[in-house]
C-alpha cells in the first residue's frame, strides 16, 4: 500500500492508495448527482413505508397511513366478468342440452366452458384429456357404466356414484371371495369363463360348464343375461374390449374376490347447475357420447 | 519499471472537439424552374394520395367494410381494393418491403437519390412547410434580416400565422393516420363531435408532434443525421449513375460577369460560374453543390432551377448544374463525346429481381386459397379403444373460409380402410360425410372422430388425408395427418 491522496501527475487526480505491480488506481468517486440520486430512492422507500403498505407481519400487514388497498377494483373486475359471463351463460342455462349440440356457437362456448371446469374438478381421476386410468372410466371411449347420453353425464356429473348424495347412483360388485359367497377354485373358474364372453383366452383345462353355471348363478342379476352389463347399477358389460381395471384372470380373480366400488363424488352444490351443463356438454363432445 | 510521463509529453488524441454540431439555421430562397414544378406536382400528388385515399368506397357487400384502403386492427384485416389479406398472410407485406428496398435502389443507380429529394415524406412535409414559412415571414432576405434584428408586433403576428399553419398541416397529417384504421366517414363524424375514441386523438396527437417537429425544426437533420439512406446509398452507387452535378469542367475558374467578359474577349478560359451563390441560397440543406458529391446533397434539383434562371439572364448556356456524373466530366476535359449507360449490369439485376418479386407476389395473390383447412390431432388421448375394439382418433379441423359468402363444404377422407367419419355437433343429411357450413370471412372450428375397425390397421400409424370440397363452388383443399393406433 502506498500513501493516500498520492496526486496521479497525467490526470491531476488523486489515487486511492492500492496498487497492483506498479499500476494504481485513480481515485474516482461517483458523480454527485448518482449519490444525490441514490439518497433520493431510499427516503423514497422510507416514505412509501410510511404512507404504503410494505412489511408482512405474522398475521396480516403493516398498511400504511393512507391504508391503501386495491382488493375492491379486483372485486370489481371479478364482478365485471361475471357479468360478462352472466350474460353468456344465461343463454347456456336456458337451451337444452341437445339444443347447445346442435348450435355451432353454443356448443363452442359450452366446450371451452367445461374444458375449464373439467380440467380443475375431474383431471385429477379422468386424467387431463379424460383418458382416465385403472378404475377411473376414460370418458372418451363408447362404454358407460352408467349411461353415455346428455342426460345420464349430467346426473353422473351432478350426484356421483357411491357418493352418499340421496340421488347417487347405487350398486356395488360383491366381495365374492372374501365374503365367502365363492370358493378360491370357483373364482378362477368364472373368471375364465369372463374372459371367453369377450373371446379371450381361458386357461388350459379349464371347466367351461362350471364356469358357465357359476355366472349364472351368481353373477347374472347384475350383469345381466350373456354378461351385457346393466347401467341402473353401473354393472359393466363384459362381452365388450373395454375393461376398467384390467381383464387378465389375476386381476378378475382380485375383482371377484373383493368386489369393487369406485367413487366418484356428487358435484352438484360445488359446480352452478350452468356449468354442470356445459361440463356435460363437453364430456359428451369428447367423442364418448351415445 | 516505473516510468515518468509529464503530462505534457503525453500524446493526446484530438478528441476535444464536441460530438456536438449545432444547427446552422438553413433560410432557403424562392426558386422557379422545371424541378421546382416537379416537385410541386409530385407534392401534390402524395399528400393528396395520403389524404384522399381512406375516403374512397369499396364496395364489399353487406356486412363487410366499404373502405378502399382500411388496416381492420380488431378484426384482424387488411383491405386494399379488391384483396382482402388475413394475419397469417402477412408475408405479401414482406414481398412489398422487398420490392420498395429493390425500386430504392434501381432509383439509385439511375438518377441518385431521386427519393430523398422528391418523393421522401420527410422532404414532401419539410418542402411544404418551406412554403408556408416563405408565405408568412417572406423570402430568404427577409427572413436573415428578421432573425438578426429585434423583434416587432408585425413580425410575432407572421411568425404565430406560420406556426398556427404548421400545426394545422400536421394536424391533417395525423388525422389522415387515423383514418386508414376506421372507417374513415364515420371517425371524421366521431372526431368531429368528440366521440372517437382516445387511442384516435392519441394517435393524431402523436403525429401532429411528429411531423411539426421533423418538417419544422429537424428538417435537413433528418436527413443528415438521423437517416441510414444516404450512408447505405453511397455505398451502393456507382460511377454511372446521374447525380446532380456542378460541372466544374464549364464552371471553372469562375469569376464575375464583367471580369468573364474582358477575359473572354482577351481569349482566356474563363468558366461560365458567377459565383452567384444562387445554388446555396435555394438550397434546403444549406450546402454548396460545387463541393462535389455530398452525404447532406438530397438531390432535390433546386440549385439547377437557380442556376438556369442565372445562366439564362447571363447569354450562358443552361445545365452547368444537371445531372451528370464524373465520367462525363472527365471526357470532355478529354474531348470525348458524353455517354450514359442507364441499361448496365445492375439496374438489369435490380429489374430483373423487381420482376421476379412481382410475379412471385401476383402469382401467389391470384393462385392463394380462399378456403384452407388446418388439422390438430388430439394429444390426450392419442387413441381410444372402443367397446367393440376398433380404434377411434379425433382431431380439431379449422377451417378459414375468406370469401364474402356463406359456404357449405363436405369432408372426404382417405386414411384406414372402412374408416367412418363423424363430426361433433353436426347434424348432416349425410353422416358418412359431414357437411359443414362456413360462415362468411370468418375459421370455424369443427371436432372430427374417426373410427377404425379392428383388422383393418397395423400397430403405430397411417396417414390419413382430409379432403375439404365446397358443395357449391367445386373448390378442394386438404390437409394430412396420422391416424394412431395404440398398442395391444
Amino acid at each position: 500500500m502506498s500513501e493516500h491522496n498520492e496526486l496521479d501527475k497525467v490526470t491531476g487526480r488523486t489515487t486511492t492508495g492500492h496498487e497492483w505491480d506498479g499500476i494504481k488506481e485513480l481515485n474516482t468517486p461517483l458523480p454527485r448527482w448518482w449519490v444525490l440520486t441514490f439518497y433520493a430512492t431510499i427516503l423514497w422507500a422510507i416514505g412509501y413505508w410510511v404512507v404504503y403498505p410494505a412489511w408482512p407481519l405474522v398475521s396480516g400487514y403493516t398498511t400504511g397511513i393512507l391504508h391503501y388497498t386495491n382488493r375492491e377494483a379486483v372485486a370489481q373486475d371479478l364482478a365485471k366478468l361475471e357479468q360478462l359471463r352472466g350474460e353468456k351463460m344465461a343463454v347456456l342455462g336456458n337451451a337444452s342440452l341437445a339444443d347447445i349440440e346442435k348450435d355451432p356457437n353454443l356448443l363452442a362456448l359450452a366446450r371451452a366452458r367445461g374444458k375449464t371446469v373439467f380440467a380443475d374438478n375431474c383431471a385429477p381421476c379422468h386424467g387431463s384429456g379424460a383418458a382416465g386410468a385403472k378404475g377411473y372410466p376414460n370418458l372418451n371411449d363408447d362404454d358407460w357404466l352408467w349411461g353415455g347420453s346428455l342426460e345420464q353425464i349430467m346426473q353422473t356429473i351432478q350426484f356421483g356414484a357411491r357418493s352418499g348424495h340421496a340421488k347417487t347412483h347405487e350398486g356395488q360388485m360383491l366381495a365374492f371371495g372374501r365374503d365367502g359367497i365363492l370358493k378360491p377354485d370357483q373364482i378362477v373358474t368364472v373368471a375364465n369363463y369372463v374372459r371367453t364372453l369377450s373371446g379371450l383366452s381361458s386357461a388350459p383345462g379349464y371347466d367351461a360348464t362350471a364356469g358357465r353355471k357359476l355366472f349364472e348363478e351368481n353373477c347374472v342379476s347384475c350383469h345381466g343375461d350373456g354378461g351385457k352389463g346393466n347401467q341402473e347399477l353401473g354393472a359393466p358389460n363384459l362381452t365388450d374390449q373395454i375393461w376398467l381395471f384390467g381383464s387378465d384372470e389375476a386381476t378378475l380373480v382380485e375383482t371377484i374376490t373383493n368386489g369393487r366400488a369406485g367413487v366418484m363424488p356428487a358435484w352438484v352444490g360445488r359446480i352452478d347447475p350452468v356449468t354442470v351443463k356445459a361440463l356435460a356438454v363437453y364430456v359428451h363432445s369428447l367423442g364418448g357420447g351415445k | 519499471m516505473n516510468m515518468n510521463i509529464s503530462p505534457g509529453g503525453l500524446q493526446h488524441d484530438d478528441d476535444d472537439v464536441p460530438l456536438y454540431a449545432a444547427q446552422k439555421k438553413v433560410y432557403p430562397q424562392r426558386v422557379s424552374g422545371t424541378f421546382r414544378r416537379i416537385k410541386w406536382g409530385l407534392m401534390a400528388f402524395c399528400l393528396g394520395v395520403y389524404y384522399l385515399l381512406p375516403f374512397i368506397r369499396w364496395n364489399r357487400g353487406l356486412g363487410a367494410p366499404s373502405q378502399a384502403v382500411l388496416i381492420d386492427f380488431p378484426n384482424r384485416r387488411f383491405y386494399f381494393f379488391f384483396i382482402e389479406l388475413w394475419p397469417q398472410e402477412v408475408y405479401y407485406f414482406t414481398g412489398l418491403l422487398i420490392l420498395a428496398a429493390f425500386a430504392l435502389f434501381l432509383m439509385n443507380a439511375l438518377g441518385g437519390r431521386i427519393w430523398c429529394g422528391y418523393l421522401c415524406p420527410q422532404t414532401v412535409w419539410t418542402d411544404l412547410f418551406y412554403a408556408v414559412e416563405r408565405w408568412a415571414e417572406g423570402d430568404r432576405r427577409e427572413r436573415i434580416k428578421a432573425d438578426a434584428s429585434p423583434m416587432t408586433a408585425g413580425r410575432l403576428a407572421r411568425r404565430a400565422a406560420k406556426h398556427v399553419i404548421w400545426l394545422m398541416i400536421a394536424w391533417w397529417t395525423g388525422g389522415a393516420w387515423v383514418l386508414y384504421f376506421s372507417d374513415a366517414p364515420t371517425l371524421v363524424r366521431d372526431l368531429a363531435t368528440f366521440q372517437a375514441p382516445l387511442i384516435a386523438y392519441l394517435w393524431i396527437g402523436i403525429l401532429t408532434a411528429t411531423t411539426y417537429l421533423l418538417a419544422g425544426y429537424a428538417r435537413e437533420q433528418v436527413c443528415v443525421y438521423m437517416c441510414p439512406w444516404p450512408r447505405i446509398q453511397a455505398a451502393l452507387t456507382d460511377e454511372w449513375a446521374l447525380n446532380v452535378t456542378y460541372k466544374y469542367d464549364r464552371g471553372d475558374p469562375r469569376c464575375s460577369v464583367k471580369k468573364a467578359i474582358d477575359l473572354r474577349a482577351l481569349g482566356e478560359k474563363v468558366g461560365d460560374c458567377v459565383d452567384c451563390n444562387q445554388c446555396v441560397a435555394v438550397c434546403p440543406t444549406g450546402i454548396d453543390i460545387r463541393d462535389g458529391a455530398q452525404l447532406d446533397c438530397i438531390q432535390c434539383g433546386l440549385c439547377i432551377d437557380a442556376c438556369d434562371t442565372v445562366m439564362k439572364k447571363i447569354g450562358r448556356p443552361t445545365r452547368l448544374i444537371g445531372y451528370d456524373n464524373d465520367i462525363n466530366i472527365k471526357r470532355r476535359i478529354a474531348g470525348k463525346p458524353e455517354i450514359f449507360k442507364p441499361i448496365r449490369a445492375r439496374t438489369i439485376v435490380y429489374i430483373s429481381l423487381i420482376g421476379v418479386v412481382c410475379s412471385v407476389m401476383l402469382y401467389a395473390l391470384l393462385t392463394r386459397s380462399l378456403l384452407d383447412v388446418n388439422v390438430l390431432h388430439d394429444r390426450n388421448p392419442v387413441a381410444v379403444k372402443l367397446s367393440d375394439g376398433s380404434v377411434r382418433n379425433g382431431y380439431t379441423l379449422r377451417f378459414l373460409n375468406k370469401r364474402g359468402f356463406d359456404r357449405v363444404i363436405a369432408i372426404d377422407i382417405d386414411g384406414p380402410e372402412d374408416a367412418r367419419l363423424r363430426a361433433i355437433g353436426i347434424d348432416s343429411i349425410t353422416p358418412d360425410r359431414p357437411a359443414i357450413v362456413l360462415g362468411r370471412d370468418q375459421t370455424t372450428e369443427v371436432r372430427l372422430m374417426v373410427t377404425a375397425p379392428l383388422d383393418e390397421v397395423e400397430g403405430g400409424s397411417v396417414p390419413i388425408k382430409f379432403r375439404i370440397t365446397d358443395v357449391g363452388l367445386g373448390e378442394v383443399t386438404s390437409a394430412t395427418d396420422h391416424f394412431v393406433v395404440p398398442e395391444r
